[in-house]
């Protein structure tokens, strides 16, 4: 049978405030096992939490950056269950009355756009970890990580493919870092995504039983661990079994999911409304205090960019993709006045070098000036776009602009027409075969003649000329 | 007289005039325990060096002419569930006795600011869970009135200790009567002030939604003076008010002219101990001989309290109490076999039956598909409780009440039944639901010479009127200056 998956997101994300969500401690990782810790954090006898305004801000801020609700009137609640980096054996998180509701984000997916809804997004603290030493048998308990602020996206089950999962986790992320709430670096483990999955007869409106993925630590293993799941559940039925409603892990290395737990196993967490924090009552006016630090987003950008610079859908989606890439595009198109043909630089060659590296846009070495200075060569016809991919490598290699590069490589476009003409009468005169075959109307050849040309001058000759003045001698 | 005997105003007055020292206070207190305490057994841990220490420096602030501070050089007790640094806090639980913790509740911080002497670590039901001492994991506290009865609870241990003679004042915790059955059992004086008024930081957590801390002293002057230094918002603790606290002392007015007075027909009940019932009468026929009006009020929902705070309180201490788990610090048992038996032998051998009652109840009452029948629904009629609160407020500035339905029980006399232990709170519980500042001091005695608790309620936040009240009637008798003969 033909299925249709339905897929949601829980993304959980570390926000970055400088200290921890009710505590004084620092946010700093990499430290000595429980060295940013402190009585609170610990889950000492008779301490109490103290909210961090700035978890609340960022928080606010990301609802408003995805179309959320915020709430005038939020509350904590404790999620009650034991386990070692659990220090209170609750953690304080939010439950009837999350901090935002009912929001969206944008995709684009082939060129359309759909919206992918936002159930709630909710502010929760971090455990800690627990390590295992295998030499001693020994399981010890590091709480640096414990009280860390976290946000809980929620998505609706909007999604109906692996690659839109992964669409919409980029584009969460993307949002994200543009308004600098979080790293949103899964690797790192702060951007850390549960998916729920389930699937249907293709054009049936009911819900079929839902599998939860827990804890899948990259954009690739999420795609992987939703198609295999897809498959399974599709096998499951085709069997003619059912789909039963559990917990599932991702093994990575083996490309399966397996279950860790089933729904009879699940805890009860026994929510109750946290009573040693007051409920957060936001004001209307420090909403739109908010709202004012919010940058132009994604997809606002991306509708600029299609608008402003004629670029085509996918174009402008890829170069928003983050804040920094948007405003390297911009200061290239800008300073060279051909938004398209840098656009087109961007996404081939430079991403190429800078993936190939790994390597950020603000770290990349040819500046966007450069980039600019070396569009504008070609638009001259100093170099040809052939002759711009060896310059544009140098640059890169090297930092130098395209003039230097151009000038200390002879790497000049040839655009004198006494030599471009010198050079296709010697090829002419080499190949009398082939032009005689031309005249006689075999006019495929011009490209044969073309290819000789580039070839004998070395691909410097400017290819408009040649194009031109071959014509012109070939009708000669 | 002993300078034990006396109060902290009294003694504050003796060193501002330099007829005594903090020292030579502290040595008194610290001998009066080494004299009744095997008897009274009031204290989990008496720390007479630091002590000693403490009151030396008071001495030298003293000298130096710092008296300012009415509490500087006063030895003062501090329930065993309020952190005190350096300084054992076990909560007369196994499961804290070895917890010692690295930093001090907020009340301890502003009482060591006063230049208060910090005497000792008074003895209470474990995690303050119960009303007659009888809970600790480690002894039982005696009434010193009466060797054979229990002091009240849970502070009963601080309540004994003021009673006795062991302490100058101490501080209790009050979840749902805990400060003021242990003092009307007691014959001292005990002020639960209003949910927020007190820091809670660093107390040790029972139900959070219900818990305060206050002072238990000899009398409703020393009571002032107490609420003068532990009140104030606290940054650390988000549900303290921030609100400015008065200076209590103002309060303390003999005339209580035009004061309103209500009595709740709902706590003058059927089968409550006559002797109680006269003794509270009487106080409020002084009172209105000293002008006070007296109305008669209705809190009709008063009979859904017990059940209500059973609900709320357990499901509170159910989740507060997760933490001791064996992992972190204190009670860890041995020769388990994996985390789960690790758990269950740590929390098994560690808490005592009253507090694995609770958690269970607690535990119960908040699992999926229970949530809304009990926590919920508890929740809704503690919002009831504090409306019939809030309109009786309307025509009344105080209500009066007694603060227990008798006289301190006998050891052993409850402690099979459960159920009748918890109605010795019946006439403190509602308070703690609506939030409300209630004061139990004595208004009289038993033939069997057993103190009396007259209890005095006011509005949220206004601890004056209450304060008020007590020491216009407290000025009027004399019960507050007998002592229990040991």
């Amino acid at each position: 049978m033909k299925y249709e998956a339905v897929i949601g997101l829980e993304v959980h994300a570390q926000l970055q405030t400088s200290t921890k969500i009710f505590c004084g401690c620092e946010t700093r990782f990499g430290e000595d096992p429980n060295t940013r810790t402190c009585p609170v954090c610990i889950g000492m006898p008779g301490v109490l939490p103290v909210l961090n305004k700035k978890a609340v801000e960022y928080i606010v801020k990301t609802g408003l950056a995805t179309h959320c609700t915020i709430s005038s009137f939020s509350r904590f609640a404790r999620k009650n269950y034991f386990y070692p980096d659990l220090p209170k054996g609750y953690q304080i998180s939010q439950y009837e009355l999350p901090l935002c509701e009912h929001g969206y984000v944008e995709l684009v997916l082939d060129g359309t756009i759909k919206r992918v809804g936002i159930t709630r997004i909710h502010l929760e603290e971090d455990a800690g970890k627990n390590l295992h030493q295998a030499e001693s048998g020994a399981s010890l308990v590091d709480l640096n990580r414990a009280g860390t602020p976290l946000m809980e996206i929620v998505s609706e089950p909007d999604i109906r493919t692996p690659e839109e999962a992964s669409e919409y986790l980029k584009k969460l992320r993307s949002i994200l870092r543009y308004i600098e709430v979080s790293d949103a670096d899964m690797e790192k483990g702060n951007f850390r995504c549960d998916a729920n999955v389930s699937i249907r007869p293709a054009g049936s409106k009911e819900f079929g039983t839902r599998s939860e993925i827990k804890n899948v630590n990259s954009f690739k293993f999420v795609q992987k661990a939703i198609e295999y799941e897809i498959r399974r559940q599709a096998q499951v039925l085709d069997e003619g079994g059912r789909v039963v409603q559990e917990t599932r892990l991702f093994d990575s290395t083996k490309g399966v999911t397996f279950s860790m737990r089933s729904k009879e196993e699940a805890h009860d967490y026994r929510y109750f409304p946290e009573p040693d924090l007051v409920p957060v009552v936001i004001a209307r006016d420090v909403v739109d205090g908010i709202k004012k630090t919010i940058p132009e987003l994604p997809d606002a950008k991306r509708e600029r960019f299609v608008k402003e610079y004629g670029l085509p859908e996918y174009d402008a989606d890829m170069l928003t993709q983050s804040r920094a890439q948007a405003s390297y595009y911009e200061d290239a198109a800008r300073q060279s006045g051909q938004p398209k043909v840098v656009s087109n630089w961007m996404m081939g060659e430079l991403m190429r070098l800078l993936n190939a590296e790994g390597k950020e846009i603000d770290n990349c070495p040819v500046t966007p000036g450069k980039l600019a200075g070396m569009v504008t060569m070609i638009g001259n016809g100093v170099i040809s776009t052939k002759i711009a991919k060896t310059v544009f490598e140098e640059m890169y290699k090297t930092g130098k602009t395209a003039e230097t590069v151009v000038q200390e490589q002879g790497l000049v476009q040839v655009s004198d027409t006494g030599a471009i003409e010198q050079i296709i009468d010697e090829v002419i005169r080499a190949n009398p075969g082939q032009a005689a075959e031309y005249k006689s109307g075999k006019e495929k050849l011009f490209g044969f003649f073309v290819g000789q040309v580039m070839k004998a001058s070395k691909g410097k000759a400017n290819p408009d000329m040649v194009n031109q003045l071959l014509k012109k001698k070939l009708s000669e | 007289m002993e300078l034990y005997q006396r109060t902290v105003h009294e003694l504050h007055d003796m060193l501002k005039r330099g007829e005594t020292t903090s020292l030579a206070i502290t040595e008194s207190v610290l001998a009066r325990i080494s004299a009744v305490d095997d008897k009274v057994k009031a204290y989990i841990t008496v720390t007479a060096d630091a002590a000693r220490a403490q009151a030396r420096e008071a001495d030298k602030r003293i000298k130096a002419g710092d008296a300012s501070s009415p509490l500087a050089g006063i030895p003062v007790a501090i329930k065993d569930n309020m952190c005190t640094e350096g300084v054992k806090t076990t909560c007369a639980s196994k499961i804290l006795g070895n917890f010692v913790p690295p930093y001090d509740a907020t009340v301890v911080e502003k009482l060591k600011q006063a230049g208060s002497v910090l005497c000792g670590k008074p003895n209470m039901d474990e995690f303050a869970m119960g009303s007659s001492t009888e809970n600790s994991g480690y002894f039982i506290t005696k009434n010193p009135w009466d060797l054979e009865r229990i002091p009240g609870g849970s502070s009963g241990g601080s309540a004994a200790a003021v009673a006795a003679g062991e302490c100058i004042g101490a501080l209790g915790s009050d979840t749902g009567g805990s400060i003021r059955q242990p003092a009307a059992c007691c014959g001292v004086v005990g002020l639960k002030p209003t949910y927020g008024r007190v820091s809670r930081y660093g107390l040790v957590a029972f139900a959070s939604s219900l818990d305060q801390i206050g002072p238990i002293t000899k009398d409703v002057t020393d009571s002032a003076l107490l609420m003068n230094v532990i009140s104030g918002h606290d940054e650390r603790d988000s549900t303290s008010a921030n609100i400015p606290s008065p200076d209590y002392v103002k309060a303390l007015k003999k005339d209580v002219k035009g004061m309103r007075i209500g009595l709740p027909k709902e706590y003058f009940i059927d089968g409550m101990d006559p002797e109680v019932e006269k003794a509270v009468r009487d106080a409020v026929k002084t009172l209105e001989g000293l002008g006070a009006k007296i109305i008669d009020v209705s809190l009709p929902h008063t009979g859904y309290a017990i059940a209500t705070y059973y609900i709320l309180a357990t499901s509170e201490a159910s989740s507060n109490l997760a933490r001791y788990d064996g992992v972190k610090y204190g009670f860890r048992a041995e020769g388990a076999r994996d985390l789960l038996d690790m758990y269950m032998k740590s929390r098994s051998r560690g808490f005592g039956p009253e507090v694995k009652r609770r958690i269970m109840l607690g535990t119960y009452a908040l699992s999926a598909g229970y949530y809304d029948a009990y926590y919920k629904k508890g929740q809704q009629v503690r919002t009831l409780i504090k409306r019939d609160f809030d309109e009786a407020f309307k025509t009344v500035d105080v209500i009066a009440t007694p603060t227990a339905p008798t006289a301190a029980f006998k050891i052993g006399e409850k402690s099979a039944d459960p159920l009748q232990m918890y109605l010795s709170d019946i006439f403190t519980i509602s308070v703690n639901l609506a939030g409300i500042p209630g004061i139990s001091l004595p208004c009289g005695f038993t033939k069997v010479n057993l103190p009396i608790g007259l209890q005095l309620l006011g509005r949220h936040f206004d601890e004056e009127s209450i304060l008020h009240a007590a020491y216009a009637y407290e000025q009027a008798v004399e019960w507050h200056k007998k002592r229990a003969i040991l």
